[in-house]
């Protein structure tokens, strides 16, 4: 075989194998939507439709101890590293001294217990959890080059590790700096609301073990849900108001010193 | 006019390059690759069926039921089990062949419990060092009905300072109810009822006074004569009986 009559074998045998290999995928199992939606509920109630749901998270700042157990769950339902500086949520204290200083130390980093502060110059403190906010018109969204991070039908602000980049730009414009980059998987990784949990009609893990119910999760969807109730019985605020970035974590008895 | 033969083999390999596109566009990708939607939908997907690790609330009672109704009137009510017991879906489904672990040692509780001025107000905290040091809290609290012991069965409970000055100082043999009662209701209430202090010299002469041979009084004792010694004071104005050595 000469070299003109390989190339013209070439030419006419690749094209030909991928249409028919793509034919064959088409004949086997039409691409549609329907292959996503997911699989019936094991538990013979009705399959989960997120047309149906629209999700949202409560934080009762007044009853959060600082006790780090929803930072733990975290790490152990989703497989966040145990690295102390890689988490989908934190618990925050705040510490508003006489002369009007704020400082803010970040808990979940482990090192920082005790306050440092002298407890005669301090006027206030309090621990915040922060998560992601799961906004309804998220800045990460917006910013991310190849579509890989969304919004969920029900409202759940994920991350698609097999399309993401991981070009952090969606970390830079998250104003409340929920993500960070995985360590293994080289891909952007925030808090998804335990989206596996939730089609499972489970609650996620922080609010599964927050032991003084600071954390309330609910359908905003339903009438029946606690957090329904919570929006009606609190007054509340979400973070930074200001960037129209519309959270859907709402929370109740919020110090004006918050950011 | 005559097309020359340049423009329609030009022509040929134009339309082949146009239909390879359109196939490679069209039939080649996958259309999840290229339709948000579909791709979207699978993420979506892949996410919902990642493996739940913590079993929820309602999976613990089915076989626990006795523990179930005793936590849920006590004070640790709306605590989920796996909030101290750890993600428990493995056990749950294998009960058998996985145990989740209970934490028994001193370190655990204080996570909750342990005096923090950014606490609430009201939420019960403790100061893990004066509190009944070294000893397991699961020793006097259940955690499954956590009340505070009726009664402190050691007055080092709340005066821990106390306890551990005397166990270094001379006294450290010398129980605490040898010189104070303690009313039944201080242990309960302890500001309606004090215990007592000795109220006279004599008290203290009964191992320190010249002569003295009480039951137990330790023959070092150091001796003084009460009728010449400190006039009309009272021992522990000058001496502090729970470090004798340390005057005021």
């Amino acid at each position: 075989m000469n070299k003109r009559e390989f190339l013209k074998g070439a030419i006419v045998f690749f094209p030909a194998g991928g249409v028919l290999s793509a034919l064959a995928r088409q004949a086997a199992g039409k691409e549609t939507p329907a292959q996503a939606t997911p699989p019936p509920a094991a538990n013979g109630q009705q399959a989960y439709d997120p047309a149906h749901h629209l999700y949202g998270m409560g934080v009762d700042v007044d009853k959060c101890i600082g006790c780090n157990r929803c930072a733990v769950a975290c790490k152990a339902e989703n497989g966040v590293p145990d690295e102390p500086f890689y988490f989908r949520t934190w618990v925050e204290r705040y510490t508003i001294a006489r002369d009007g200083e704020v400082v803010v130390e970040n808990i979940s980093l482990g090192a920082v217990r005790e306050t440092t502060q002298d407890a005669r110059e301090i006027v206030r403190t309090f621990f915040v959890p922060k998560l992601c906010n799961h906004c309804a018109n998220p800045p990460c969204v917006q910013v991310c080059p190849v579509n890989a991070t969304f919004t969920t039908q029900d409202g759940a602000v994920i991350v698609d590790a097999e399309r993401c980049i991981g070009c952090r730009y969606c970390i830079q414009a998250c104003p409340y700096g929920a993500r960070y980059l995985h360590p293994k998987t080289k891909t952007a990784d925030k808090c998804t609301f335990c989206y596996h949990r939730l089609v499972k009609g489970l609650q996620p893990a922080c609010v599964e073990v927050c032991p003084t119910q600071a954390r309330i999760f609910g359908d905003l969807k339903s009438r029946a849900s606690r957090l329904v109730r919570f929006r009606r019985l609190n007054k509340l605020h979400v973070l930074k108001p200001q960037l129209n970035t519309e959270p859907k974590v709402y929370y109740a008895n919020l110090d004006g010193e918050v950011r | 006019m005559r097309i020359p033969e340049q423009v329609n083999r030009l022509a040929i390999v134009i339309g082949v390059l146009v239909a390879l596109t359109l196939l490679t566009r069209f039939v080649l990708i996958p259309r999840s690759l290229v339709s948000t939607d579909l791709h979207w939908a699978a993420a979506t997907q892949r996410e919902a069926i990642k493996p739940v690790k913590f079993a929820g609330s309602t999976a613990c009672q089915d076989c626990h039921e006795d523990v179930a109704v005793k936590k849920a009137r006590s004070f640790h009510r709306a605590l989920s089990c796996e909030g101290c017991h750890g993600p428990a879906a493995r056990h749950a489904d294998d009960p058998s062949a996985v145990k989740p672990p209970a934490p028994r040692d001193r370190k655990f509780c204080p996570v909750c419990h342990a005096y923090d001025p950014s606490r609430p107000t009201g939420f019960p905290q403790i100061n893990p060092t004066a509190h009944n040091p070294l000893k397991p809290c699961i020793s006097c609290h259940n955690p499954h009905d956590p009340v505070p012991p009726k009664v402190p069965r050691e007055c080092a409970a709340c005066h821990g300072q106390i306890e551990r000055s005397k166990a270094v100082s001379s006294h450290a043999l010398v129980a605490c109810t040898t010189c104070h009662r303690a009313p039944e209701q201080h242990r309960r209430a302890p500001r309606s009822a004090l215990p007592s202090k000795p109220e006279t010299r004599d008290f203290c002469g009964t191992c320190h006074a010249q002569g003295a041979d009480a039951k137990g009084a330790p023959k070092e004792a150091p001796k003084v004569d009460l009728a010449t010694h400190g006039g009309r004071n009272l021992c522990w104005e000058c001496h502090y009986p729970h470090l004798p050595e340390g005057r005021l």
